[in-house]
């Protein structure tokens, strides 16, 4: 990248540019920053700090009042547990879906393969509705069930479509030749070549996946009724969006109600986004692979 | 024509006898396509009938356009498709060029440290969830507490319940939006301009080009390909703006502005159970989406070489 300029010193025109683009990073580098460090600080000031707007960048009196209070909230926790186990639960489905389908059609020797892409592809442009949807996954007895948000959107096109590429472009075709030869089968070559070969995809899915399940609350709202099934997701929209914390609040004296009612909501936001953010900055390498492998038309 | 079939045929069955096993992998899949993308598919002729619960979806009668009808004529059908034009066509025209300026102005940056924070910082809002988004939003411009009024009263402004006036309703989304993508929209046009050919850029030094002159005769044109798929994906996308952070920005004082197709089929079909009416006004927007796709796309093929098929 540093090779192209190097021994013509740049015009006073270049330089000024350069600036502008600096500057404008910058301010583009704070806006985003700004109200996560503001969120993040918010959550650990004291309930009386958050109230009177004196938290302004960094935390002020530090406590951590709100994170214990959800700790001791039973509909919290219930959500935390149930969106740890749809997270894993339908990430493991989805990831083994997804190779199920992408990889028979990266080989091409597999007749019927491009009908089946156009089949799968279409359903990303056109799709019969969410009520003829919510039919179906009523007439299957699935409302108000944990299958509800592990099967009816198990499988994304998008994610399909990157697996195969990357399936396409690094299982060499030698490989499977060899085995062929060999007298290997197609599971035994899928479980034990395709599969040690093909990890950095697998950790793309695995990564995706969690992400949009961890995160996911539309089908929760539109499935579940019973709120022990709740994802946290749904409930963290009652109590900030709905500001419906009466369940949260039952225990706090009237007095401190109304403030910690508002750092609560701080709290809750760093919790639900905890795990995505701790595991982020080692995830995002491979995100970007993941939109790149994806755009290598196959 | 007639060998040619019957070698097609031949092709298959020695497709299937060698792999066997890849036929039976791809059943469960295949099962899941079947089950909940084309059956509902099919469902959609609810759109086409008086839905009775009793008998259910191919026994109840049909009415033929009656549930369309019903939509077109209804006083709130063009609020409808003004509020989902209006607003995807805003969070288009704001929202595209934004991560391309990104791209093009991190390309330029040569401290490598500066770039990747910058990338790593930008990237991050996209995995907060859509729920959180919207929660931080309404946290931020509280009318009492929040942040934006609260330093507005320290400037001696008054203070504003932004969700409650409809006018500020797609401004709120379309930069919350841009604020949450476009570090991850920029990505795509990133790995374009890395893939450009540095023969240009140095021919383009020789000729003395500005900076400037570079990013406008290589590096857009290097990306044009990658800029015109990215926009026929997201005008094909246009009546299709995501329904989860819209019904949750929403409120009675908003719904002027704020009430989308999506959000209406969801209050009209699910809340009232009125199934056939809902699924025929869900079946209108998607149909309008496809014909938006297929016609941007052959505009697109037409002008551009550029398509995505």
């Amino acid at each position: 990248m540093s090779s192209k300029r190097t021994t013509i010193r740049e015009s006073a025109g270049d330089r000024l540019f350069m600036l502008v683009i600096y500057t404008i990073l910058t301010l583009v580098l704070i806006a985003v920053i700004y109200p996560l460090i503001y969120i993040v600080s918010s959550s650990i000031s004291s309930p009386a700090a958050v109230t009177s707007g004196k938290v302004w960048l960094w935390p002020v009196d530090i406590s951590f009042k709100g994170f214990e209070t959800l700790l001791h909230t039973p509909q919290i926790v219930t959500g935390y547990g149930n969106s740890l186990f749809y997270t894993a639960a339908g990430t493991l489905i989805s990831v083994a879906l997804t190779v199920m389908i992408a990889y028979p059609l990266s080989r091409k020797t597999f007749f019927g393969r491009s009908g089946i892409m156009m089949i799968i592809t279409f359903t990303m442009i056109f799709s019969g509705g969410l009520i003829p949807t919510y039919m179906v996954v009523r007439a299957l007895h699935l409302i108000d069930t944990r299958w509800a948000l592990l099967i009816p959107n198990a499988i994304w096109v998008w994610q399909v479509i990157i697996a195969r590429s990357f399936f396409m472009s690094s299982i060499p075709e030698e490989l499977i030749e060899a085995s062929e030869i060999d007298g290997c089968s197609d599971l035994r070559f899928m479980r034990s070549v395709v599969i040690p070969l093909s990890k950095p995809i697998l950790a793309v899915l695995v990564l995706m996946y969690a992400v949009g399940q961890w995160n996911a609350y539309f089908d929760a709202l539109i499935y579940l009724k019973s709120a022990k099934l709740f994802p946290l997701q749904l409930i963290l929209r009652s109590i900030i969006i709905q500001n419906n914390s009466s369940g949260v609040m039952d225990a706090m004296k009237m007095v401190e109600r109304q403030q910690l009612a508002e750092l609560l909501k701080y709290a809750l936001i760093v919790i639900a986004t905890l795990p995505v953010l701790i595991i982020y900055p080692f995830v995002q390498r491979f995100f970007v692979q993941g939109m790149l492998v994806g755009s290598v038309k196959g | 024509m007639k060998r040619n079939k019957r070698s097609l045929s031949s092709a298959a069955a020695r497709s299937f006898a060698k792999h066997w096993q890849l036929y039976l992998v791809v059943i469960p899949p295949l099962l899941y396509f079947i089950i909940f993308k084309y059956y509902p598919m099919l469902n959609a002729v609810l759109a086409f009938k008086d839905y009775n619960v009793i008998k259910g979806i191919w026994g109840s009668p049909w009415v033929g356009m009656k549930n369309f009808k019903l939509f077109f004529d209804n006083p709130t059908f063009w609020d409808l498709i003004k509020n989902t034009i209006y607003l995807s066509g805003y969070l288009l025209l704001a929202g595209f060029p934004i991560p391309i300026a990104l791209a093009l102005m991190l390309n330029e940056v040569r401290s490598s440290r500066f770039k990747r924070f910058v990338q790593l910082v930008t990237f991050a809002p996209y995995f907060i969830s859509t729920v959180v988004m919207v929660s931080i939003i309404m946290l931020f411009l509280a009318p009492r507490l929040g942040f934006v009024n609260v330093l507005m009263n320290h400037l001696g402004l008054d203070s504003i319940n932004f969700l409650g006036v409809p006018s500020m309703f797609r401004s709120i989304y379309v930069w919350s939006d841009i604020w949450q993508t476009a570090g991850y929209s920029a990505v795509i046009y990133l790995a374009a301009l890395a893939g450009i050919d540095p023969t240009l850029y140095e021919a383009a030094k020789v000729d003395g080009a500005s900076r400037f002159q570079k990013i406008w005769h290589v590096d857009l044109p290097g990306i044009l390909p990658t800029i015109t798929i990215v926009l026929i994906l997201n005008v094909g996308n246009i009546m299709a703006v995501g329904f989860e952070k819209v019904y949750l920005l929403q409120n009675p004082l908003n719904l002027v502005n704020s009430e989308i197709i999506s959000t209406y089929v969801y209050s009209i079909g699910l809340l009232n159970a009125n199934y056939s009416f809902a699924t025929a006004v869900g079946l209108f927007n998607s149909v309008i989406n496809l014909v938006m796709l297929v016609l941007v796309n052959s505009l697109a093929k037409r002008f551009s070489n550029n398509s995505l098929w």
